[in-house]
């Protein structure tokens, strides 16, 4: 049976259940709006590590072990873990998968991870090729910092619209069998890029690959906006978000009504972070706190959420590259 | 026929500038403007006032006896370690957040960019660490003041 509908869709036979959800975040994120969505909030970045690198590996250690906890199974039980973060090499993932001793596929999609990871894991799933696997994506916002842009401690002033990297780290276990939300169908992004070059922009960079993807996805399903409860992007933050209402407003479509960005979830006013959250963890801690509730309680039935990557890396900004982006979609279903 | 597929390359081309123009036209409405006068008032506030202090100190020396010369070296070495001393502590880029070039120009804002990745890259060692990374912000303010300071003497040591 072909799976394959329209260009870049999927709508999967036996539609995988997402059993389990867990996050981990910095306290920063605790103290943010969805403070009571969070699993475990720690009291500073570093956590009693070495690093904050080593952090980072701490959270999606933990985040795929809970998860795993939650849904009273064993890590023995998962067939392979899919994750990735924002270092170089993955190392984060890679230092966290290390201690966890289960066959790994490690993926880079910039802050689009989660979702990428999500839709790749139900492919293996409905495909036959695996029983239970872990998705994970994380973030931590000084060790993104240091690598992409500044030292910390270094008095730099950023324009209104930059991002905060959200420190956090979010899994979930997908299963063919089992109880909760189904991922029933998924849209693979194209790279689009606009010519953005302003790595303070990322939110600009990356609207027209979130229009792009939800506008495929849209025609590729057949599906009208309102089909979903809510449509979620990654991290596009305050001013990608109004760019991707007005660019599909454009192409004749109103979203305003049930759209929401992750990285307009997260912080309150007050706490500064500018144009809103970004980072691996802005939709994977979302996710798998806020979203996944709601999809268990039947406050959400049908929701669409769209992972946001900027794929540019340090040297291609400096050598005056645009930045090239990409949007995964995932439509999960009660 | 080469003609006709260099043209259509040209002309897809075109239309890949109109559409990115078109869309950096909406980018730029939609992005908030800085809050120019707010962060001016800042950058001058906090500027002024490390100078005033950088004053103070030099007249304070002054008064014990040094020279203007002595007196104003002192002060540079005396604002370069409270420049070091309130990043350590983290109160430097708390600073920098709001007062921009007013607390970056000022030689304590040069100390700041050099304490910073040193403390930083601590974790990779002393020599690959805080060695090779110590200089990344203030390398190129040395590397040009330099080549600045050469071309200078260079035109004063001509006309002479």
């Amino acid at each position: 049976m072909n799976k394959k509908r329209g260009s870049q869709s999927i709508i999967f036979a036996s539609p995988p259940s997402i059993t389990s959800a867990a996050n981990i975040v910095g306290p920063m994120e605790g103290a943010g709006l969805l403070q009571e969505h969070f699993d475990y909030i720690m009291p500073d970045n570093l956590n009693n590590l070495g690093s904050w690198e080593q952090c980072e590996s701490y959270m999606m250690e933990w985040a795929i072990k809970t998860a795993v906890n939650k849904e009273n199974s064993t890590m023995d039980m998962i067939d392979c873990v899919l994750a990735g973060d924002l270092l170089n090499q993955l190392m984060s993932t890679h230092f966290a998968v290390k201690k966890l001793n289960r066959p790994f596929l490690g993926l880079y999609g910039a802050c689009s991870t989660m979702v990428e990871s999500l839709l790749l894991g139900a492919i293996l799933l409905d495909g036959g090729f695996a029983n239970k696997v872990a998705v994970a994506a994380s973030s931590h916002h000084d060790a993104a910092e240091r690598q992409y842009r500044f030292p910390s401690e270094l008095g730099v002033q950023r324009p209104p619209s930059a991002q905060w990297t959200v420190t956090g780290s979010g899994a979930a276990v997908l299963s063919t069998v089992g109880e909760g939300p189904r991922i029933t169908a998924a849209t693979i992004g194209k790279i689009v890029d606009y010519g953005i070059k302003d790595t303070n922009a990322m939110g600009s960079a990356m609207a027209p690959a979130a229009s792009d993807t939800l506008l495929t996805h849209l025609q590729d399903t057949g599906r009208a906006p309102a089909y979903y409860d809510m449509i979620f992007t990654g991290d596009l933050g305050s001013v990608g978000k109004q760019l991707v209402i007005q660019l599909m407003q454009e192409e004749g479509l109103d979203i305003s009504s049930n759209y929401q960005d992750c990285g307009c979830m997260i912080y309150r006013e007050e706490q500064d972070p500018h144009a809103g959250a970004s980072g691996c963890a802005s939709s994977a801690v979302v996710f798998c706190g806020y979203i996944y509730r709601g999809l268990k309680t039947n406050k959400l039935k049908k929701i669409l959420l769209l992972g946001t990557g900027s794929l540019h890396s340090t040297t291609s900004y400096q050598q005056k590259e645009s930045i090239p982006c990409i949007a995964h979609a995932v439509a999960v279903e009660v | 026929m080469a003609n006709e597929i260099i043209s259509k390359q040209t002309k897809e081309q075109l239309a890949q500038q109109i559409k990115q123009q078109q869309f950096q036209d909406k980018v730029d409405k939609a992005t908030p403007k800085p809050p120019l006068l707010k962060n001016i008032c800042w950058a001058f506030v906090v500027g002024g006032l490390i100078c005033t202090l950088g004053q103070f100190i030099t007249d304070y020396f002054a008064m014990l006896g040094f020279s203007k010369k002595e007196a104003s070296s002192y002060a540079t070495i005396v604002l370069v370690f409270l420049g070091a001393f309130f990043t350590g502590l983290g109160v430097y880029d708390q600073l920098g957040k709001r007062a921009g070039a007013g607390s970056v120009v000022p030689i304590t804002g040069f100390a700041n960019s050099i304490v910073a990745p040193a403390m930083e890259f601590k974790r990779e060692g002393y020599v690959f660490g805080i060695g090779a990374k110590m200089f990344v912000i203030a390398g190129p303010v040395l590397v040009y003041g330099m080549v600045t300071a050469f071309i200078i003497g260079l035109i004063y040591w001509i006309k002479q």
